[in-house]
């Protein structure tokens, strides 16, 4: 891991006007806004891999596709190797493009399903007119197929999407993402879709990845576990909030932050029954649309108190590294 | 007698490109109370099995061999509308797709009702009480069973479902995935509520997922399937502390465990086995790191290791030594 800093968010806020019907426009409901991030700041580093972990709709996505300048955030800023992205001039936001590259979820609705594989690898190169002959396109496909761990790189060139497992088209979508030569790539929910026996083959190409090329990656997953193997650090989400964030071992081991504990408390392990000590929390997420006044996890919290309801709780670091956003750790 | 015992069982589908050999000689047991654990990578027959159990294989899938008694009799040979008079008061099914699977335009109560009244001759109004006792039952207040499904988020939805699965007094619950699509907090409710309601009532439960980690808290037996074969079948300690199967094994070691080291697990090399053409031998020989010449052509018996614990595999001592 290096010490130059390679993308980082600053009081990242991302929120979503809901468009009104027009009833409620008739009878003048006021306008409501789903904060997806209300108040995110983290750093990668240069082949660091940091996790995102939380429920659906905690805004683990969101804060993915704005690190990205996919979506555009409301408040706060984002910077790509120390350039903030918003004040990029048209060259280095093509840089900015090559350079920071997404992972999504689901293999089957990521790529296109007619197009052979060496098209799906190359638009990348082509909409950013990178290659000149027809050779040196073959070369990089094939250099990026090898790389994912598509071998023979050749016997994939010229069939579809169809024609190939999960595992094989979750590599396809990884070819087409290191082909650019990235930093940094956002991987949402890279391996939710595949069965556990291939799950720990694309885990391991990210390792390797990361190892020979210098790979930084935002991990976006729903389970702890997962980013407790793959991540240096982890970060807990929860309604538009980070809560905790620290060192993967540390988050998992002497987690702090009531959420994280009931969390780490159900993180299944494969063996025999461990029933003691779990703590499932009652309800569900509310509704991010509706305003919380005071820490956003009071609703379900345990151990909440009526300054809880109050006042939000900063991130507040608790040890190097380690901040936690609760007031009861920080007392 | 056993309340449920599948012995050798098979279920082909005919197809355009040949017989698909779904699930090609499958057993296990499941007593009254009892949870079974049915897990596999995509593709092993889990879901199959599951249908074969209910009579719910869709026109192409017949089952073409083996014996499926429920407190002895074998439903395979009841014709469909004895089959319908057992459906939903002997077994039923919560799928994967709870959001999916609830009419969206229609109270919930009134779909749960619909079943009941469809099955016994009870008035509406006598249904739908039960309709908000079984909303009760899963922890769901009563008033809600007037809300449309989109009023519901997903683990309510789910929780539904399973009042639905319950509205007949089933014996047997068969939970096909019931929390993959879910949030892992809404997942260890379902999971703890599926529990709590075995013991209550009684029924045999069997839990179909491809998650071995949450078998370990939740049921009592797990068996291992692949290539449409119960491979390895036994309790929860039997499997993850006595392991006699390579697949097993290598199944266990897939899913990250606190308690061990931060090294990402190998994985299972290779592809589960093509069902139109199943290989010679053990089905896993060709994934497997331990197989020998004799696995090639001989198709391993299922060996008793103990009372409850079978393998099925020529080399089960070496497995269990750790060699």
């Amino acid at each position: 891991m290096g010490n130059r800093i390679i993308a980082e968010v600053k009081d990242l806020k991302v929120h979503f006007e809901i468009k009104k019907s027009l009833s409620k426009d008739l009878f003048g409901s006021s306008k409501r806004n789903l904060k997806a991030v209300d108040g995110v700041s983290f750093q990668i580093k240069e082949g660091e891999i940091l996790s995102l972990v939380g429920e659906s709709g905690c805004g683990k996505t969101t804060t993915g596709k704005a690190v990205l300048g996919l979506v555009k955030p409301t408040e706060g800023k984002v910077f790509f190797s120390g350039e903030e992205i918003k004040s990029l001039d048209k060259g280095s936001m093509k840089q900015f493009r090559q350079k920071a590259q997404m992972i999504f979820q689901d293999p089957y609705q990521s790529i296109n399903p007619r197009e052979i594989i060496m098209d799906i690898v190359a638009e990348p190169l082509e909409v950013n007119r990178l290659v000149k002959s027809e050779e040196e396109r073959t070369e990089r496909v094939r250099e990026a197929l090898e790389q994912a761990g598509l071998v023979p790189a050749e016997d994939f060139f010229f069939r579809y999407p169809h024609e190939l497992s999960g595992g094989q088209r979750q590599r396809v979508v990884i070819a087409s993402a290191i082909i650019m030569k990235p930093d940094f790539i956002v991987a949402d929910e890279p391996v939710s879709m595949l069965d556990a026996s291939i799950r720990t083959e694309i885990l391991n190409l990210m390792m390797d990845l990361r190892k020979h090329n210098r790979l930084a990656y935002l991990f976006i997953t729903h389970d702890l576990s997962l980013a407790w193997l793959v991540s240096d650090r982890i970060a807990i989400m929860y309604l538009g909030r980070i809560m905790e964030i620290g060192g993967a071992d540390e988050i998992i081991q002497r987690g702090l932050h009531p959420y994280t504990k009931a969390l780490t408390s159900i993180m299944p392990v494969p063996g025999v029954r461990r029933k003691a000590g779990r703590k499932v929390l009652p309800g569900e997420t509310p509704n991010p649309m509706d305003e919380i006044r005071g820490c956003k996890f009071s609703g379900r919290c345990p151990m909440a108190e009526p300054l809880c309801r109050e006042q939000d709780p900063e991130l507040a670091e608790i040890s190097l590294g380690h901040c936690v956003a609760c007031h009861f750790v920080q007392k | 007698m056993p309340l449920l015992e599948v012995k050798n069982l098979k279920t082909y589908f005919d197809t355009s490109s040949g017989e698909y050999k779904a699930v090609d000689g499958a057993g296990f047991e499941l007593d009254y109370g009892e949870a079974l654990g049915l897990v596999g990578e995509s593709g092993c027959g889990k879901t199959t099995c599951a249908l074969s159990i209910a009579k719910l294989l869709p026109k192409e899938g017949r089952v073409a061999g083996g014996e499926i008694l429920m407190e002895g009799i074998d439903i395979l040979k009841l014709s469909d509308d004895e089959i319908r008079a057992k459906r939903w008061k002997e077994v039923s099914i919560i799928f994967q797709g709870a959001m999916n699977a609830l009419n969206p335009v229609m109270m919930v109560g009134d779909q749960i009702a619909e079943a009941i009244v469809l099955h016994e001759k009870v008035r509406r109004e006598e249904a739908l009480r039960r309709a908000g006792d079984l909303f009760e039952l899963v922890e769901m207040p009563r008033k809600r069973i007037v809300n449309y499904p989109h009023e519901f988020s997903g683990g309510m939805k789910q929780r539904a479902m399973i009042a639905m699965a319950l509205a007949c007094n089933p014996k047997i619950v068969i939970g096909d995935e019931p929390t993959t699509a879910l949030d892992v907090m809404v997942q260890a409710q379902i999971l703890n509520l599926l529990e709590k309601l075995r013991h209550e009532l009684n029924m045999g439960l069997i839990l179909i997922t491809h998650d071995l980690s949450i078998l370990g808290e939740t049921c009592d037996k797990i068996a291992v399937m692949y290539g449409g074969k119960v491979v390895e079948t036994g309790t929860v300690k039997d499997i993850f502390e006595h392991t006699a199967h390579p697949y097993t094994e290598r199944l266990i070691s897939c899913f990250p465990n606190i308690s061990k080291g931060k090294v990402i697990p190998e994985g299972i090399k290779g592809t589960p086995p093509n069902m139109f053409d199943p290989p010679a031998g053990c089905s896993f020989h060709p994934r497997c790191h331990m197989a020998k010449e004799v696995c090639r052509y001989m198709e391993p018996d299922a060996e008793k290791i103990s009372e409850k614990h079978l393998s099925a595999c020529h080399f089960f001592r070496e497995v269990m030594n750790g060699e």
